[in-house]
């Protein structure tokens, strides 16, 4: 095995690998990265692709070091055979592990960096921000109101009157700002192509920004297991232009005025009464909001 | 254990032991995970479909008689314990509930309004509506709500002090009762399309959702459109 | 320098008077005091007896406090006589066990009987044993049973999703069957290696005779059948629709199934605290003279570093499912918000215990594979001091990574960039795991066998798990992947095909030294290609469908995605069968067939090895002295790890002790 020795292995993986990286990294970030999910229907959604762009350019490199590594050890120091024979006595490379250690943690550093950047650039990303976001589109909003129960969701608009519906229609290029509050348990709600994911927790006001960018249908479904029904927990999204927008809302408004009537007042927060809508597990005795 | 020396009767032994479980298995698929409330069929007939449906109070089913539930009448007359219906494609569906529940308030008041029926009302004793207040009168008793066709009807329940109220389901119509109906139109393609309540009515469970409500047979079922 | 206290640890018996190699224990002539009624019959019909009546005595009390609670007759379900139920069923299961006759006995004054019910037949396997080497097999067959149950309700999952819209089981039935398999799958995984093999394997790589609290030992693991049996349970009583988080409020909304995951976690909580508390105080106190930190083989430390993560995270989950069940049963109101609770608040307790319970199942793989690479590779294990402190960084971390599961939740949403470095924090202990398991192979003399297969699949899976673990540590590219298959596949491959793969690598590894049998190395080598190849084939187009929009946990997706999800259940199928594979050759090669093994099959130079397979009860004819380091291969000069073996044959003392035994 003296030959093994000679072999200049860590000039032979480096050279592989770097190879391999020089050729993968522009693939994913050129090829692959325009075509990753969720797709470009909105700020947030275009800005989480670009995460996911960044993300695999970071992770090939990581892949393929390991990924050769493990191919080149099993093709050339793999020893058949019945003698067994020792290798090298190396019990540690301090100033090679040291440089992983480095490494590792300025890529680690950098990475949290970067996404605290891209939540902050992207007005929270698309996340559920809580009732009082930090990270906060600034100038007019539409706000809409997204109500999940078990099982499905509904949406209320402040600024028509308070009317609310069971599919969701937002013009496109203007901010909006969902209100996701949940009647029952917690659902998420979830609008794939929007990029928009916010838990809806009952009592809780959970705040979420979106920008859509082009007009067209989108997905919602719920992304927190809430029951028999989760799995069907759908619903239809749509961006309109500015011009039908305002147009379906004035009409929708004019024609849902029976049921709005009957609506609580717009409010963040709904806890329906305990005793009368509420099946009684607690019975009427306890004290709301105590 | 001198009979377990030789490798053959060990093997036996293995065998015997991994038909047992595999019994376990198929009985536990089978009459725990695979058993489900029956399918209804009105697929069979021509023309429009009348449904018939009734909303019970807790009267009573197998181990779960403090459950609310739906009946519906099969074609041959009879009352069926089962909330999965298959439809034809492509039909009118004539739904008549008779209502014998007591009525409560929604969580969300939404589903007060009646949408994705013919003519977007539903009859209630023979009076057209297109809204049901759950806070006025003897507020709603359940609702019959299918999301991916847009149907939504509350029905208007009967007085918490009615005086002749239903005792044992099925429920005969000379109990206090509402009778509402309305029509839809199954989709011409065929599907499975989920449907449920939407009154808290699964009483002493957490907001009124659990037991019967998260329970199909009781308050959730399907509708099976098949094509004709 | 550890001080050799195995034998000095509260036992009174003039050394004269021990048996051999069962320290401690008392002469026939000498044992008195009380015993169970035999009449009942032994152990485990005994056990089945008592936790009737212990079920219907819990049942009674729970009747007679609140069958009047208009919330039990109106809703038809008394879960406090259920949770009542199971919990004095399992106290009557683990007092037929004999669990509770020591401490029974000793409160009474009495002279108590020490190593109850020893034998020596195969009939030990089936009682309350104190020998840290039963509880080891017995801990081994149990886990196999819960991951084999778990796997059969995993392909119950793949059958309804083979279909976007026809459904085999219907909603209900499939979230019954996606919390059964969650939950039974995590209470199996935190015990699947530290129960098998921490119990069977620390002591011997120590050099004590026994674990710290045997009786604790063997009741840890006689409390896992117990929380089998309750969980199974569950599907009789309705299931429970929460998958294995079991998220509140809708926890305390749901039926009566969800009683048995309360009682069954919880019962499994106090087997993994009692379980973790043992390895932690055996591996500080009974190391043999001169088993420095710095000599405790990487296993040891794998498995101390998960102990102390149990020990410290359980109690959380204990704790939280009290509060569950203290809302389920007398109406309490910790997780309703219009009541004064909260929503968070259970999932926060919850992933304080579920985060470091990640590492749990993390940990021990890396301890294994770890272990196992220097004998494979003939050399010492690189960076051994990195190795530890990659272990220590990650338990340590794991405590302050909770909320990143919660990062849409909308709590605390100011300490997202917080949680987000210290989950890509983790990922630098991590690293140092791959490095160290790199810098083994560096220029190594690798010997391909059935174990080292499984340790290199390791390493390819938990790269993919850990790389995509950092796509949801990143808050934007987390809001698409979060609750999605996405995380699914996630931690499938550092569940699965890490820790998984780490415990059959296990099982091919040590199981000559638990059995004297040797696994059959062909099947061995198909089971491990048919594993490799249908893992990835079944879990790689999970990272895709959770991408493309599927939430977990859903009976019906978009049709646009049945292409892959059948390709998903299909390979999950065959899966399972090369699963199977591993069940035939684990059955033909322990118990049809059995092939007596070499003392030393791999040539290892570790303490473990330096005694007969099966160990003696004694584990060794006297307590080695630890001489070396257990990774010194390739040193000339090396001395052997313990004085136990000479310096030129390391295996022929071992071998000599080895007289003729029948299989």
């Amino acid at each position: 095995m003296a030959a093994a020795t000679e072999r200049r292995d860590g000039i032979r993986i480096l050279g592989v690998w770097l190879v391999l990286s020089a050729i993968f990294m522009p693939i994913v970030y050129f090829v692959w990265g325009p075509h990753l999910p969720p797709g470009g229907m909105s700020d947030q959604a275009a800005g989480q692709r670009f995460d996911n762009r960044v993300l695999g350019v970071v992770a090939t490199p990581v892949v393929l070091l390991v990924c050769t590594f493990l191919v080149y050890a099993l093709l050339f120091w793999r020893q058949t055979g019945e003698e067994i024979e020792d290798g090298p006595y190396i019990t540690n490379k301090v100033k090679f592990s040291g440089w992983w250690v480095g490494l590792t943690t300025f890529t680690v550093l950098c990475l949290a960096v970067f996404g605290t950047y891209e939540l902050e650039n992207n007005n929270g990303a698309g996340t559920g921000s809580g009732p009082r976001p930090i990270f906060a589109a600034s100038g007019p909003m539409l706000p809409v109101q997204v109500i999940a129960q078990q099982w499905r969701f509904t949406f209320r608009y402040p600024t028509y009157g308070g009317m609310e519906t069971t599919s969701l229609m937002i013009p496109q290029n203007e901010e909006i700002q969902f209100n996701v509050t949940s009647l029952d348990v917690i659902h998420s709600f979830w609008a794939y192509q929007l990029g928009v994911k916010a838990d809806a927790n009952p009592g809780v006001n959970n705040i979420a920004f979106v920008k859509a960018l082009h007009t067209g249908k989108f997905n919602i479904l719920c992304a927190e297991l809430c029951g028999l029904w989760h799995g069907a927990m759908t619903a239809n999204g749509q961006v309109m232009s500015q011009a039908s927008f305002d147009s379906w809302a004035t009409q929708t408004e004019a024609q849902e005025a029976p049921v709005t009537k009957l609506l609580p007042k717009y409010s963040t927060v709904y806890s329906p009464d305990e005793a009368g809508a509420g099946g009684n597990y607690y019975g009427s005795q306890y004290p709301v909001n105590p | 254990m001198k009979m377990f020396e030789k490798p053959l009767t060990r093997g036996l032994a293995v065998l015997a032991v991994a038909g047992v479980l595999a019994g376990v298995c198929l009985w536990g698929i089978f009459g725990f995970l695979r058993s489900s409330v029956p399918t209804v069929d009105f697929s069979k007939t021509a023309g429009p479909v009348n449904l018939r449906v009734q909303t019970v109070a807790a009267l009573g089913f197998g181990p779960h008689p403090t459950w609310v539930s739906y009946l519906v009448k099969d074609p041959a007359g009879a009352w069926v314990h089962s909330t999965i219906w298959q439809l034809p494609a492509d039909r009118q569906i004539n739904v008549t509930v008779e209502e014998y529940d007591s009525g409560g308030a929604l969580r969300n008041n939404l589903w007060g309004g009646i949408t994705g029926t013919l003519d977007s009302q539903a009859a209630i004793n023979g009076q057209s509506t297109a809204v049901v207040d759950p806070s006025a009168g003897n507020g709603i008793a359940h609702t019959f709500n299918v999301p991916d066709l847009g149907l939504n009807v509350p029905l208007y329940g009967i007085s918490s002090k009615a005086k002749n109220p239903c005792s044992a389901a099925p429920c005969s119509t000379s109990s206090d009762h509402n009778t509402i109906t309305f029509s839809f139109h199954t989709p011409p393609g065929a599907g499975n399309y989920r449907w449920q309540c939407f009154i808290p009515c699964g009483l002493s469970y957490l907001y009124g959702n659990g037991g019967p409500m998260g329970a199909i047979g009781f308050m959730s079922g399907f509708l099976k459109v098949v094509p004709a | 320098m550890a001080v050799d206290m195995s034998n000095a640890v509260g036992l009174d018996v003039p050394a004269a008077e021990q048996v051999p190699g069962s320290p401690g224990e008392l002469p026939p002539g000498r044992r008195r005091g009380f015993r169970l009624p035999s009449a009942l019959g032994p152990g485990i019909p005994r056990a089945l007896v008592f936790a009737a009546l212990g079920y219907l005595f819990g049942h009674w009390i729970g009747n007679l406090i609140a069958a009047g609670y208009s919330q039990v007759t109106n809703s038809g379900s008394n879960n406090a006589a259920i949770i009542l139920g199971y919990l004095f069923g399992t106290v009557g299961w683990i007092g037929g066990m004999g669990v509770l006759t020591y401490p029974l006995t000793k409160m009474t004054g009495r002279e108590e009987l020490l190593a109850p019910q020893r034998s020596v037949g195969p009939g030990r396997y089936f009682r309350y044993t104190l020998d840290h080497k039963v509880v080891g097999i017995q801990y081994m067959v149990g886990m196999i049973v819960y991951f084999l149950t778990a796997g059969l309700l995993a392909l119950a999952i793949r059958t309804e999703l083979l279909s976007p819209t026809n459904h085999v089981f219907g909603p209900g039935v499939y979230i019954e069957v996606v919390g059964e398999h969650g939950t039974m799958m995590m209470m199996m995984m935190t015990s699947v290696i530290v129960g098998p093999f921490g119990n069977f394997l620390v002591p011997l790589m120590i050099g004590a005779r026994r674990m710290a609290f045997p009786r604790l030992e063997a009741l840890s693991f006689w409390l896992t059948p117990a929380a089998y049996i309750i969980l199974l349970s569950s599907l009789w009583l309705g299931g429970f629709p929460t998958g294995w988080t079991g998220y509140a409020p809708l926890s305390v909304q749901a039926g009566r199934g969800m009683d048995a995951y309360v009682a069954a976690f919880g019962v499994m909580a106090i087997s993994i605290i009692l379980a973790g508390f043992n390895i932690v105080v055996t591996v500080i106190n009974l190391r043999a003279p001169g088993m420095t930190w710095g000599r405790l083989p990487v296993f040891v430390w794998g498995v101390m570093t998960t102990s102390f993560l149990m020990v410290l995270a359980t109690p959380v989950l204990f704790g939280a499912l009290y509060m569950l069940g203290l809302d389920r049963t007398i109406q309490t109101s910790f997780f309703t918000d219009t009541l004064g609770g909260s929503s968070y608040l259970w999932e926060n307790l919850f992933w304080f215990f579920g985060h470091p319970e990640v590492y749990i199942l993390a940990l021990p793989g890396f301890a294994i594979v770890l272990e196992m690479l220097p004998v494979f590779c003939r050399k010492p294990i690189f960076a051994q001091k990195v190795a530890i402190a990659g272990m220590v960084g990650v338990s340590a971390l794991s405590f302050f990574v909770w909320q990143h599961h919660l990062f849409d939740s909308g709590i605390n949403p100011d300490m997202r960039p917080l949680f987000m470095l210290t989950t890509e924090l983790i990922s630098i202990p991590t690293g140092f795991i791959f490095l160290v398991g790199m810098g083994t192979l560096w220029k190594a003399r690798i010997r391909l066998t059935v174990p080292m297969m499984f340790a290199m699949g390791f390493f390819f899976n938990f790269l993919l798990g850990g790389i995509s673990g950092v796509f949801l540590s990143d808050v934007p590219a987390d809001t698409t992947a979060h609750g999605t298959f996405f995380v699914m596949a996630h931690f499938h491959y550092t569940i699965m095909g890490g820790l998984i793969f780490a415990f059959f690598g296990g099982l091919y590894y040590w199981l000559p030294k638990m059995t004297g049998r040797s696994m059959n190395h062909r099947l061995g080598k198909w089971n491990f290609i048919a594993m490799f190849v249908f893992f990835n084939s079944t879990f790689l187009p999970l990272f895709a469908v959770g991408e493309l929009g599927q939430p977990r946990r859903v009976f019906e997706y978009a049709k646009r995605l049945q292409t892959l999800n059948d390709w998903v259940s299909i390979s999950a199928f065959l899966l399972g069968f090369a699963i199977l594979l591993f069940v035939i050759n684990l059955v033909w090669s322990m118990i049809i067939k059995p092939v007596r093994s070499p003392e030393n099959p791999w040539h290892s130079r570790g303490l473990e090895w330096q005694t007969t397979s099966p160990p003696p009860p004694g584990n060794f004819d006297r307590i080695p002295i630890i001489l070396a380091g257990p990774y010194e291969y390739g040193k000339p000069d090396a001395l052997p790890m313990s004085d136990l073996v000479s310096r030129t044959s390391p295996v022929a003392a071992a071998a000599a002790t080895d007289s003729e035994r029948t299989i």
